[in-house]
């Protein structure tokens, strides 16, 4: 068996490239991608705990956060189809009707 | 077990080079297929910790669900005219200290705990042996202590549904 701070560090380094993601890319889509690199770095913190713990409570979060990434991933991606139609663009910099 | 420790460091060398292809590509296609890398490293690492079916449920729903739909959806743009312009924003410098910050404090907050407070010993092999399954334990606690959730999960996928294909719709 492996120490479980090991799991630890390997999902905290993947949350690490998410959060890279999320804050330096222009492409929404990209954006998107990020997010979901942050939720599969929860899972894996999830999952080991619950091998830690001996209880599959964490194995049912993760589940519950696969689930939750689904229906983002579905409303994020109609709101990117919305905002295509209207503007012909997926550049976050140029969706900039409320600045001031 | 040193047949642990290489699948370890070959499933995590797999998922973090991956994931770090993810957010440098310029064109999306290339960035939706390495995430289909990194989420089947990742789901390698859920069978590592004996979590089956949260690997079956990884690969079905995750890859075969998600990635399809984050496909579908970059053909739909038009994708030759964002590959042109500049893929990092301006701010990149800050973003790039900020997540160095966040990581050094999680860093140090994980090696504080394992080497003062929280020990995290080794999982030994015996105490899982009492278990019937993890398919089974998941799909019990899912039905019993968790109902509540799973509607509250299903009443979620069908707003989700629903404002999908309302935001999707060229008149409403």
């Amino acid at each position: 068996m492996l120490p479980t701070s090991w799991y630890l560090f390997l999902g905290t380094a993947l949350f690490t490239v998410g959060v890279i993601g999320v804050l330096t890319r222009r492409n929404v889509i990209v954006i998107l991608m990020s997010i979901e690199l942050i939720l599969n770095a929860v899972n894996i913190n999830l999952v080991a705990f619950s091998r830690y713990l001996q209880s599959v409570d964490g194995q049912v979060f993760a589940i519950f956060v696969i689930t939750d990434a689904a229906a983002e991933a579905a409303v994020g991606l109609g709101l990117i189809i919305a905002l295509f139609r209207n503007k012909e663009t997926v550049n976050a910099d140029e969706i900039d009707l409320l600045k001031w | 077990m040193p047949l642990q420790y290489i699948a370890f460091f070959t499933l995590a060398a797999a998922m973090l080079t991956s994931a770090v292809l993810v957010i440098t590509r310029r064109n999306p296609v290339h960035s939706v297929m390495w995430l289909i890398v990194t989420l089947f490293s990742v789901g390698g690492i859920y069978l590592m910790q004996h979590a089956e079916l949260l690997f079956a449920v990884q690969i079905i729903l995750y890859v075969g669900g998600i990635m399809v739909l984050f496909l579908f959806v970059v053909m739909l743009v038009n994708i030759d005219v964002a590959a042109k312009q500049a893929q990092f924003s301006r701010q990149w410098p800050l973003a790039l200290v900020t997540v160095a910050l966040l990581s050094a404090e999680l860093g140090y907050g994980f090696y504080y705990a394992v080497h003062q407070g929280l020990n995290l010993p080794q999982v030994t092999a015996a105490t899982g042996a009492a278990t019937a399954g993890n398919t089974e334990a998941v799909a019990l606690s899912l039905y019993q202590g968790y109902m509540l959730p799973v509607e509250i999960a299903s009443l979620l996928l069908l707003v989700a549904m629903v404002g999908a294909v309302l935001m999707a719709k060229k008149q409403l």
